[in-house]
């Protein structure tokens, strides 16, 4: 995973609440054994409507999403995150997302910030006109207006999206403490070996 | 060793620790792993690319249920069907070759134990109380109702499980759902969830591990657990729980990979200590009273959008939250309904009797009650039966529900997940409107502009029998 220290550009003033997974990417795009190629499919009923912020020309390209409450519910499907991935998201911004959803976000390098609802209503008015800089380094969103939105985020996780750490690696490093938990297991819970 | 009272899910979780780092992230031993077609070549292919190997194939199990036509899948001379369908054809390829090649037990997708995952799971024995359960699906929340800490991954979570047999986790708080007193004549499980969804929201519980409690729960079957803990990931719960008790013993008893012998002692005995300590503190609490609860049915876009079919589509005004009254305005939209229409004057094109949610043998049983010495009505353009498993199917034909069904005008299904997400060919065409077993009534989820009801077995039968949304204690006369 590559490091990220700072999202900075135009936002999607999305603003909806309860985006879910199948809004994302709907269930057809997910018969791929690949993780590329998905931003073609992402926001496809979102995108059939008039006017939607996704083809505004205003906001081509954006690297960052502003949504409502409970971004990301529903489906497991990683896909959701290779799709924003594919288009170039790497920051979204909501008052709050799913549990999985937000796993599948850091595993894949994109921030979900998670700001109060009078933030995030600022942050849609400022999107519509400017920039809007999400900065890991310092756990902060600001504006060109002088904005600055403290978040917090799961340390071990800013850790590791800072230096763009191989969790399995990670995990495997500790490989003597699995194979000590196992023996125990063996020996206590004998009816779980199949 | 004496110590503070704790939750069911706390003893899960501190079974399972195998280290612990100084920021509170825990290294979480993973008992069983399930794994399906659809979010699982991306994990194989990682660890191929990498050079890793499954940790423990002997703790995994893989079936394929998403892209699975439901439509015969061998020929009369037992020969195998291919799929039409190109990408379908390639994911289920995928797995065929990734299980062997990494050593993990298979389920063919002919073979009479094949299903939906979270139906095959309790039914072989593999998932047991007290274990970890993860797969590359948000419905594990299903097997729970066993009493295990059962919950959904992605894929790059499922790569980690089949490299580490571990998860790096946080812990969740804790939410109890008490639902006490009695259900009334004609309310099941499934009302039971949709009215918890109903009241705390689809995201009441983010961040939450639920523990379902009371006397309601306490009385339902296996099949009404799993329906309840499956739907836990509606409200937004990472994952739900009920304790284990003598229904689940009876339920495990000799399954094909339950424990055997004097391991099944040891473990009834170790599953006895699990359940929640008297005194022990849960964050959150929320109550609901079983005998207010009716045959319910949604009538938008998120599983929160519940009424009692004695209710009315609601005028999105009514809500309180500015940004709800904007959504229900789109969900009523999309779902064409105008606000203070009766559910029961709605008419309906599609029945959906299927999916982990509600398609295990008792599931089969409600529906065939109110279907029997029925027709489906004249406006019903299609009606799935779609069991759960092979198993389930054919329990069903040797206890003659196959014929109540297809004798009504149901088509009788192979197993598979099916019209739930319409990842295979079998979809609700746009604008028209199906009522469904499922778990999901978001935009699409069963087909481009498909409009869908979640109901119970029972009322999607009601509704199948009358063409319309009707109240199931009004067909089931004086039983």
């Amino acid at each position: 995973m590559e490091p990220i220290k700072t999202v900075e550009g135009r936002a999607y003033p999305l603003g909806r609440k309860n985006i879910d997974t199948d809004v994302i990417i709907p269930a057809h795009y997910l018969k791929t054994i690949t993780r590329s190629g998905l931003g073609k499919g992402a926001f496809e009923t979102i995108r059939a409507e008039p006017g939607n912020v996704f083809d505004d020309p205003e906001y081509q390209g954006a690297p960052i999403i502003i949504a409502g409450d409970n971004f990301g519910c529903g489906s497991s499907r990683e896909h959701a995150a290779w799709a924003l991935n594919d288009m170039g998201v790497t920051a979204v911004i909501a008052p709050s997302f799913s549990d999985i959803f937000s796993g599948n976000a850091f595993k894949n390098g994109i921030v979900a910030v998670v700001l109060p609802q009078e933030a995030v209503d600022r942050l849609l008015e400022v999107a519509k006109t400017d920039p809007i800089t999400v900065d890991l380094e310092h756990n902060m969103v600001t504006t060109p207006f002088q904005d600055r939105f403290a978040f917090e985020l799961d340390p071990f996780r800013r850790d590791c999206l800072l230096n763009g750490t191989d969790e399995i690696g990670l995990t495997l490093a500790a490989d003597s403490r699995i194979a000590a938990y196992e023996r125990t297991l063996a020996n206590e819970r004998p009816w779980l070996a199949a | 060793m004496s110590s503070k009272p704790r939750t069911l899910y706390e003893k899960i979780w501190d079974a399972h620790v195998v280290d612990r780092r100084d920021d509170g992230t825990c290294l979480i031993y993973i008992d069983r792993h399930l794994v399906h077609e659809v979010t699982s070549p991306q994990a194989f292919e990682g660890l191929r690319v990498s050079g890793r190997k499954v940790r423990r194939p002997d703790l995994t199990l893989a079936v394929p249920d998403h892209n699975l036509p439901t439509t015969a899948r061998v020929d009369a001379s037992g020969k195998r069907l291919p799929i039409a369908d190109m990408e379908s054809a390639q994911q289920l390829a995928a797995l065929e070759v990734n299980a062997p090649e990494f050593g993990i037990r298979y389920i063919d997708a002919t073979a009479p134990e094949q299903g939906i995952v979270h139906v095959v799971g309790p039914e072989q024995g593999f998932s047991l109380p007290g274990t970890t359960i993860v797969c590359g699906d948000s419905h594990t929340s299903a097997h729970g109702g066993l009493g295990a800490l059962a919950f959904g991954i992605g894929t790059s979570e499922v790569e980690h499980v089949l490299a580490t047999q571990t998860l790096l986790l946080k812990r969740s708080k804790t939410m109890e759902i008490r639902v006490d007193g009695m259900l009334g004549y004609g309310v099941t499980p499934k009302d039971v969830v949709l009215a918890i969804i109903g009241k705390i929201g689809a995201a009441g519980g983010t961040g939450y591990v639920v523990e379902y409690t009371g006397e309601v729960i306490r009385a339902m079957s296996v099949e009404g657990r799993l329906t309840v803990s499956n739907m836990s990931i509606e409200a937004g719960a990472r994952a739900g729980l009920i304790a284990p008790d003598e229904t689940v013993y009876a339920y495990l008893e000799g399954r094909p990979m339950a424990p055997k012998g004097e391991n099944w002692d040891k473990a009834v005995a170790w599953w006895r200590t699990l359940p929640t300590d008297p005194g022990a503190h849960y964050d959150e609490v929320v109550t609901l009273d079983g005998s207010s609860i009716a045959p319910s049915l949604t009538w938008g876009t998120s599983p929160e959008d519940v009424v009692p079919i004695t209710g009315s589509v609601p005028d999105p005004m009514s809500f309180a939250d500015p940004a709800k009254q904007v959504a229900a305005q789109k969900s009523l939209d999309y779902m064409g309904l105008k606000a203070g229409t009766r559910m029961q004057d709605v008419p309906v094109e599609h029945i959906f009797i299927g999916s982990c949610t509600n398609s295990r043998i008792e599931d089969l049983r409600s529906a065939a009650e109110v279907v029997k010495g029925r027709k489906i009505a004249g406006g019903i353009r299609q009606a799935l039966i779609v069991p759960g498993s092979g198993l389930v199917k054919r329990q069903a034909e040797a206890e003659g529900l196959d014929r109540i069904f297809t004798e009504a005008g149901f088509e009788w299904r192979e197993p598979g997940c099916s019209m739930c997400l319409a990842m295979n060919p079998d979809k609700v065409p746009p604008g028209e409107r199906c009522a469904s077993t499922s778990n999901r009534n978001f935009v699409g989820r069963q087909g481009p502009g498909a409009r869908t009801h979640l109901v119970s077995p029972a009322m999607a039968a009601a509704a199948a029998v009358t063409g319309h949304f009707a109240d199931v204690r009004d067909l089931m006369g004086n039983h």
